[in-house]
């Protein structure tokens, strides 16, 4: 059988997705969400989630009705402050102890999960050394400078947004929208993207930005 | 005397980028910097999320949701622009590879420590994004930040109060009322506004200060700030 990584729905996308799951979810800036994955994963509604994600407050994110839903145990991200003066749903679950919040430098973020996919369980970077967030952590001098001991990171899903994709699961991305996308895909267990538009014929080389080997499944969406 | 508005002080750095450089503008009153820029003056702005070149902002009716900075803006990408994922935009700043990044900031050290992330804001998460990365990698930090906060309380200090977002990593800080440098021998003031004593200044900063022999006024254009 020839490979087609193209499914009909979300929802088919995220069948398997269970309990306890660790879900990667790309998307900064207002560009990258994958917005209808998110969704269809809130109406799947596996329990205690683990959500890795840039921002557990973005406005252009629909990351906040899955906290909202009750799903979410524990968020590991880069941002968690609300927009407005009242605390968000995030915010709310946070102060009352009922979600777990690990606070992560952006580059040890999205490093810990490159790491993650290239084979690396840890490594030394020099960003965090002397402030609260490298608190508890190894510390090892190198050439005279201070780096901090990071561990990889992995998920069982990632949800990744993209313009297009091909049969083989090959995808390119439109301008700022590939952030966390790529990397996330090669972390994860499963890797699911929501593209705009596929391809009848396969992507040219030079336009692939995803190598296709490290997409699982990819559901077309309304743009 | 007239303490800078936040334009005019964003007009003072620019002034300070050089030909060729690699610059990354924080959120708030760094941003403003791009505007100021000699046009002679051929540099790229590389933002967190990967766009290497970010240009003016779009004209609403040109606006790409797609299209934006770390800041969530909807931009433009000048000639010669690339746009790269996360992991690769910070290895660049990990790297050395951005030679100024220009930040907003709560407080400075006298010996460079900086505090810009968190404000211990109450019922509000907490949000670092790429400021700690920015602070410790760039090749340069320079701060641009009102002297004294709204309550008159000094800005510069002996040592920060507030949470660190990197150690001894500031080289400038510009304010509306001073340039001063960082240095292994303390805060040397290189511009001050004319009107203004030394004693006014050290009365305003909680740290020693020491003028640069050369220290000269603090002069900027006019700016008036948008309605």
């Amino acid at each position: 059988m020839p490979i087609d990584k193209r499914v009909a729905s979300a929802a088919e996308a995220l069948a398997d997705v269970a309990d306890g799951a660790t879900v990667f979810i790309s998307g900064f800036g207002g560009a990258g969400f994958p917005n209808v994955l998110i969704r269809a994963l809130r109406d799947r509604g596996p329990k205690n989630l683990t959500l890795v994600v840039n921002s557990a407050t973005h406005r252009y994110s629909y990351t906040h009705e899955l906290i909202e839903a009750g799903l979410v145990r524990k968020v590991v991200c880069t941002a968690a402050r609300g927009h407005t003066k009242e605390p968000s749903a995030f915010e709310r679950l946070w102060m009352e102890g009922r979600i777990e919040l690990e606070c992560v430098p952006q580059g040890t973020f999205t490093e810990r999960i490159r790491a993650g996919g290239a084979g690396i369980p840890a490594f030394f970077t020099p960003v965090g050394f002397g402030t609260e967030l490298a608190k508890g952590k190894e510390v090892r001098s190198f050439d005279g400078r201070d780096y901090v001991l990071e561990h990889a990171m992995t998920a069982d899903v990632a949800l990744v947004r993209a313009d297009t994709d091909d049969r083989y699961g090959n995808l390119s991305f439109r301008y700022a929208q590939m952030n966390f996308g790529p990397v996330m895909a090669t972390a994860a267990t499963l890797a699911v993207a929501e593209v705009r538009t596929t391809l009848d014929e396969p992507m040219l080389y030079e336009k692939v930005q995803l190598p296709g080997v490290y997409v699982d499944r990819v559901v077309t969406v309304a743009a | 005397m007239q303490p800078l508005n936040r334009l005019q002080l964003a007009w003072r750095a620019a002034q300070d980028i050089e030909e060729g450089m690699l610059v990354n503008l924080g959120l708030g009153m760094p941003v403003a910097v791009a505007d100021y820029i000699r046009p002679e003056v051929d540099v790229f702005i590389q933002s967190e999320n990967g766009v290497i070149g970010v240009g003016p902002l779009a004209a609403p009716d040109r606006a790409d949701t797609d299209l934006v900075d770390a800041g969530s803006r909807r931009i433009t990408i000048r000639s010669g622009a690339s746009i790269v994922d996360s992991s690769w935009s910070f290895a660049m700043i990990r790297g050395g590879h951005v030679d100024v990044a220009i930040l907003g900031a709560f407080e400075v050290a006298a010996n460079g420590d900086l505090a810009n992330w968190d404000m211990r804001l109450p019922n509000k998460g907490p949000l670092v994004g790429g400021a700690m990365d920015l602070a410790a990698c760039a090749r340069s930090v320079w701060v641009i930040m009102e002297h004294v906060t709204r309550k008159g309380a000094p800005r510069l200090l002996a040592s920060c109060t507030l949470p660190l977002t990197a150690v001894r990593c500031v080289k400038r800080i510009y304010t509306d009322l001073a340039v001063v440098d960082a240095t292994p021998a303390g805060m040397v003031v290189r511009e001050m506004l004319a009107g203004l004593s030394e004693a006014d200044l050290r009365a305003r900063t909680g740290a020693p200060l020491v003028f640069a022999p050369d220290c000269r006024p603090l002069v900027t254009p006019d700016i008036a700030l948008p309605d």
